[in-house]
């Protein structure tokens, strides 16, 4: 008879896997008290994500029906259907979804994690912030110290950490930065595309100090890190999105939702064009979607939130397989 | 040689960095909240020993490095470099100076060493981790000492030299262990 395999037992210990019952328990708890309902939107769809950065898991569909000998690609958050939902006048809403990623593993990534996504109508992203933070100071109250939260714009933590103004600097400046701050020479990095280098800088220079015993909201990114958020015009013109950081964490992303259709459209294009200069495959356009925001998407700001790491947090732990049953080794 | 995409990025991976090659020590998955990933890793260089930090974009390519280890025999020394024969194939391979490092001084003839080829060539020389030598000069001793406390320096065969309890004497047989260079305990003839 074979021998059963060593690693069947849960890597999350049992105290830890209550608390994580615990926490949704009180999630669900906090959105019924706010009258925001619960929803859920297919894990396996048509369309995908464009963003060049993400990667989605594929499965061809061998079954019956409209989508027979169709890919479809298993989704990295919920963001287009519940847009959907939300155009189609839903009201407030929010999901508690699995969703994956291929190509993300570490002590802070497994390709399959969840996510807690919701979107509050009539909100921009500083209600939203608002709320966020009264959402995670109550789920960690008791379990780690917390001071106030604060808000500091991208250009302020730029400015603070690393005394450069992110929205005017240029990539011979970045690189010299780069160089100062100890971090070494990286391979093929682009001298023709800021994002990269500020995304270089942000996690090696400036990341780890965020959110130190505290929430760190970051707020109002370059325009070329937009995502799904909407433009405010000005100069330079700011994406209304915002990152929440805990301890060093990374624990939300949220925008003041782009509502309009052709330039989501062009956003869309733009990315798939991205990914064919990276040698990447172009992906499915959420045409679905496109539709839900001609036909109208309500003013709203959404947000999506790793439970994981909310977990880690809360049960101090430094990995994320600490904090999952099954992680992906023993998936 | 092939190339190893981030994505397969685990320790003991041998890459090839300017023209060096280099193992993997540890490998971090990094990426901000939204953009460009990246693994931050710590990468030893397999000449030098020298541990460094290197950050590559999460998704490039980074070319092998042609290194694997084998079980070599030491032949002797020929004034200049030492010869190791393969025990299976009988081919001979010979290391400098730079590839020996501080092993020459652990080796007896006949010894198995763990060598380290690049490109087929010897990069490093492991001894066994332990070893048995005669001490050739050692200071004599207090013979009901067996406490082992306090010490002193004897010398082996090879040259190298190593603590020994006061009560080991000259012409004794030790077992040493190399990755500490400790004496480990006297073996009956």
């Amino acid at each position: 008879m074979p021998s059963p395999p060593r690693n069947w037992r849960p890597v999350a210990d049992g105290d830890t896997l209550r608390l994580r019952a615990e926490l949704l328990a009180k999630t669900r708890a906090f959105f019924a008290a706010h009258a925001v309902l619960e929803v859920e939107t297919p894990a396996l769809s048509a369309a995908a994500v464009t963003d060049p950065h993400l990667f989605s898991f594929a499965t061809p569909y061998s079954g019956p029906g409209p989508r027979h000998g169709r890919m479809l690609y298993l989704h990295t958050s919920p963001e287009f259907p519940m847009k959907r939902l939300l155009a189609a006048g839903s009201g407030c809403i929010y999901q508690i979804a699995k969703v994956f990623r291929d190509g993300e593993a570490g002590r802070r990534h497994n390709p399959e994690f969840t996510l807690l996504e919701w979107y509050r109508v009539g909100f921009d992203h500083h209600q939203l912030m608002t709320e966020v933070a009264e959402l995670v100071t109550m789920l960690l109250t008791g379990r780690l110290p917390l001071a106030t939260a604060e808000r500091l714009s991208y250009r302020e933590i730029f400015q603070r950490h690393l005394k450069l103004d992110p929205h005017r600097v240029s990539v011979t400046e970045l690189a010299r930065c780069v160089e100062q701050c100890g971090i070494s020479m990286v391979p093929g990095m682009p001298m023709d595309d800021v994002d990269p280098w500020l995304d270089l800088l942000l996690t090696h220079g400036i990341e780890s100090r965020l959110g130190q015993g505290r929430l760190s909201f970051i707020y109002d990114y370059p325009a070329s890190q937009a995502a799904l958020a909407r433009l405010r015009p000005g100069d330079p013109p700011l994406g209304e999105r915002f990152e929440l950081y805990v301890n060093g964490l990374e624990l939300a992303n949220g925008f003041h939702e782009l509502g309009d259709a052709g330039e989501q459209r062009r956003r869309f294009e733009a990315e798939n064009a991205a990914r064919g200069a990276q040698g990447l495959p172009a992906m499915p356009m959420d045409e679905n979607l496109l539709a839900a925001l001609e036909a109208g998407l309500p003013d709203c700001a959404g947000v999506a939130l790793g439970f994981d790491r909310l977990v880690m947090l809360a049960a101090g732990k430094a990995a994320i397989q600490d904090v999952i049953a099954f992680p992906a080794d023993r998936a | 040689m092939a190339t190893y995409s981030t994505n397969e990025f685990k320790s003991g991976l041998k890459i090839m960095m300017d023209g060096d090659p280099y193992a993997i020590v540890e490998n971090e998955f990094v990426k901000p909240g939204k953009g460009q990933a990246f693994n931050r890793a710590k990468v030893r260089n397999l000449k030098t020993g020298r541990v460094i930090e290197r950050t590559f974009k999460s998704g490039d390519s980074v070319e092998g490095a042609d290194v694997v280890d084998v079980d070599l025999q030491y032949l002797y020394n020929d004034g200049e470099y030492w010869h190791f024969m393969d025990p299976q194939s009988y081919e001979q391979l010979t290391a400098d100076t730079a590839a020996m490092g501080d092993s020459a001084k652990w080796l007896k003839e006949e010894a198995i060493c763990q060598v380290t080829l690049w490109n087929g060539v010897p990069l490093s020389v492991a001894p066994p981790n332990f070893v048995v030598m005669t001490i050739v000069e050692t200071d004599p001793g207090v013979r009901g000492d067996t406490s082992g406390g306090g010490g002193k320096p004897a010398t082996l065969e090879t040259g190298a030299v190593v603590r020994v309890p006061l009560f080991v004497q000259n012409g004794e047989v030790i077992k040493v262990d190399t990755r500490t260079g400790e004496y480990v305990s006297r073996v009956k003839e």
